[in-house]
């Protein structure tokens, strides 16, 4: 079976025996009365790709938060390498080019503009953003403004990548498109990804394995792994089988 | 229709108040004609000139000096939760001080020069470019900050990319708001004490009953204005073009 294949390929195992790059363990976080985590336990080893998926104001938010080390827990122990949070909303800088918001981190990190430029130019072209450098983010769709979005997050040079449901605000059809582009700059540039979404399918298309969270307090009510290689098509039997699980999983945790 | 409302009303406005002026039995010394401004303006229009430079080089150096003190100040209480505190009160107790009273204490220290007017102009124009400007910096959207912080950036890097170009337009809309106090504070630190500059030239023209030469005067002074509100206007859309972006593709 290809699937198996695709299990033990040297770098799949090595990646399993590797230590986490993030754990949570037992973590809950409370806002004053308001419970949105609960003795929550996850882990991410390199290059994995976890993605969370559970309905809305299940505190998939607050869950990045703590990994990027904006907001410490209420109890429990939050261990990650340095993270980067791509937010739902593209938060380009309206006064900086498409080029110039992609290039940003380099530019906090000291680099002059020239050179956080050049350095940031060769990914920008090969991220299918060639000949928009020069554009404003306003003259950019929804979809560009992704891309620019996460190609800075990505140049933030991070090991791991929180990405807060990038694509929740774009239509079904960029979205579509916005996923296999994502499969493919994960190909290019791998990283450690936590990607929140209350999709299931972008979840079960994208990840190596999907957490599923219960409504407030979030606690985790389902692990899948599908074993096909990703990306994977929304049609795949494995997806569409698990996609089947994990929405009962959301449905029992009601 | 729109372009063309502006003139038209104020057509209308001077066609009333000539016909007014000319029938009402106003004495022509209380209530000169349009008509009547216009020929001292013509008359008049060397001295006119040589004054309105005088004026209009204290009201541009006074809001040039007002911008930029005003940011400075609005960064200065952005950043300092305590400077907002202690500071603030005392700015909007500045605003109350009568301009009438502190213009010839002004005029007595710095003398008859360039100087106290340009202090006048600054002092009248500078509240509102504060407050708008402190307004944009704490509108700066929460979730760019939070992804500066994740960015590692410093707070001075935040400042520079995120807050800085998002309060500038707020700057400018507080200037182009001080625009008209501005002039009206260069007439009142020349009404304190001047040998030049328009706000002298009607001070002198009034008991000379040169009342036509003192409206020529004034509606030179309103006409600049309204030339400085669009100037600043076009700057704005020009050094801050994504505050006046079309509704882009989506």
């Amino acid at each position: 079976m290809p699937a198996e294949g695709a299990i033990t390929t040297p770098e799949a195992a090595s990646r399993a025996q590797a230590p986490p790059t993030v754990t949570l363990h037992a973590v809950t976080q409370r806002f004053g009365d308001v419970v949105a985590l609960e003795a929550l336990s996850l882990d991410a080893r390199p290059e994995e790709v976890v993605a969370v998926v559970g309905p809305s104001g299940c505190g998939k938010t607050t869950l990045l938060e703590l990994v990027c080390g904006l907001a410490e827990p209420t109890a429990g122990t939050v261990e990650a390498a340095p993270a980067v949070l791509m937010a739902q909303r593209d938060l380009l800088l309206p006064w900086l080019s498409a080029l110039d918001n992609a290039a940003l981190p380099l530019r906090v990190q000291g680099r002059s503009r020239a050179d956080a430029r050049s350095a940031a130019a060769p990914l920008f072209a090969q991220l299918g953003l060639g000949g928009f450098e020069a554009a404003r983010p306003y003259e950019l769709s929804g979809g560009m403004k992704q891309r620019v979005a996460f190609l800075r997050t990505l140049l933030a040079g991070k090991p791991v990548l929180c990405l807060d449901e990038p694509f929740a605000a774009l239509d079904a059809i960029t979205r579509a498109e916005m996923q296999a582009w994502l499969a493919g700059a994960l190909a290019r540039e791998p990283r450690t990804v936590l990607l929140v979404t209350h999709d299931v399918e972008e979840a079960l298309v994208l990840a190596d394995r999907v957490v599923v969270l219960s409504r407030r307090p979030g606690r985790v009510v389902a692990e899948l792994r599908p074993e096909s290689p990703r990306p994977r098509a929304a049609t795949d039997d494995e997806v569409v089988e698990l996609r089947a699980r994990a929405v009962a999983a959301l449905e029992g945790a009601r | 229709m729109s372009r063309l409302g502006a003139p038209l009303i104020g057509l209308a406005l001077l066609a009333i108040w000539e016909l007014y002026a000319r029938t009402g039995g106003v004495d022509e010394l209380i209530l000169p004609a349009p008509t009547a401004i216009a020929e001292a303006a013509y008359e008049d229009r060397a001295l006119l000139w040589d004054n309105f430079w005088v004026t209009a080089v204290e009201v541009a150096a006074g809001i040039a000096v007002s911008v930029v003190a005003a940011f400075a100040l609005a960064v200065g209480l952005h950043l300092s939760r305590t400077a907002r505190g202690a500071i603030f009160p005392l700015l909007v107790a500045s605003q109350a001080v009568p301009i009438v009273i502190v213009a010839p204490l002004l005029v007595v220290w710095w003398g008859f020069g360039l100087t106290p007017k340009v202090a006048i102009v600054a002092l009248v124009s500078f509240f509102p470019i504060v407050v708008a400007t402190l307004d944009a910096l704490r509108r700066v959207d929460p979730d760019e900050l939070k992804l500066m912080r994740t960015l590692d950036a410093t707070r001075w890097q935040t400042f520079r990319w995120a807050e800085a170009p998002a309060a500038l337009p707020g700057a400018l809309s507080g200037a182009k708001i001080a625009v008209a106090v501005a002039v009206i504070g260069a007439v009142f630190a020349e009404y304190a004490g001047s040998s030049e500059g328009l706000g002298h030239l009607i001070l002198q023209s009034l008991p000379q009953l040169e009342i036509a030469r003192a409206w020529a005067a004034v509606a030179i002074l309103a006409t600049f204005a309204v030339a400085l509100f669009y100037a600043l206007h076009l700057a704005e859309r020009r050094i801050a073009p994504w505050a006046h972006r079309p509704g882009g593709p989506t």
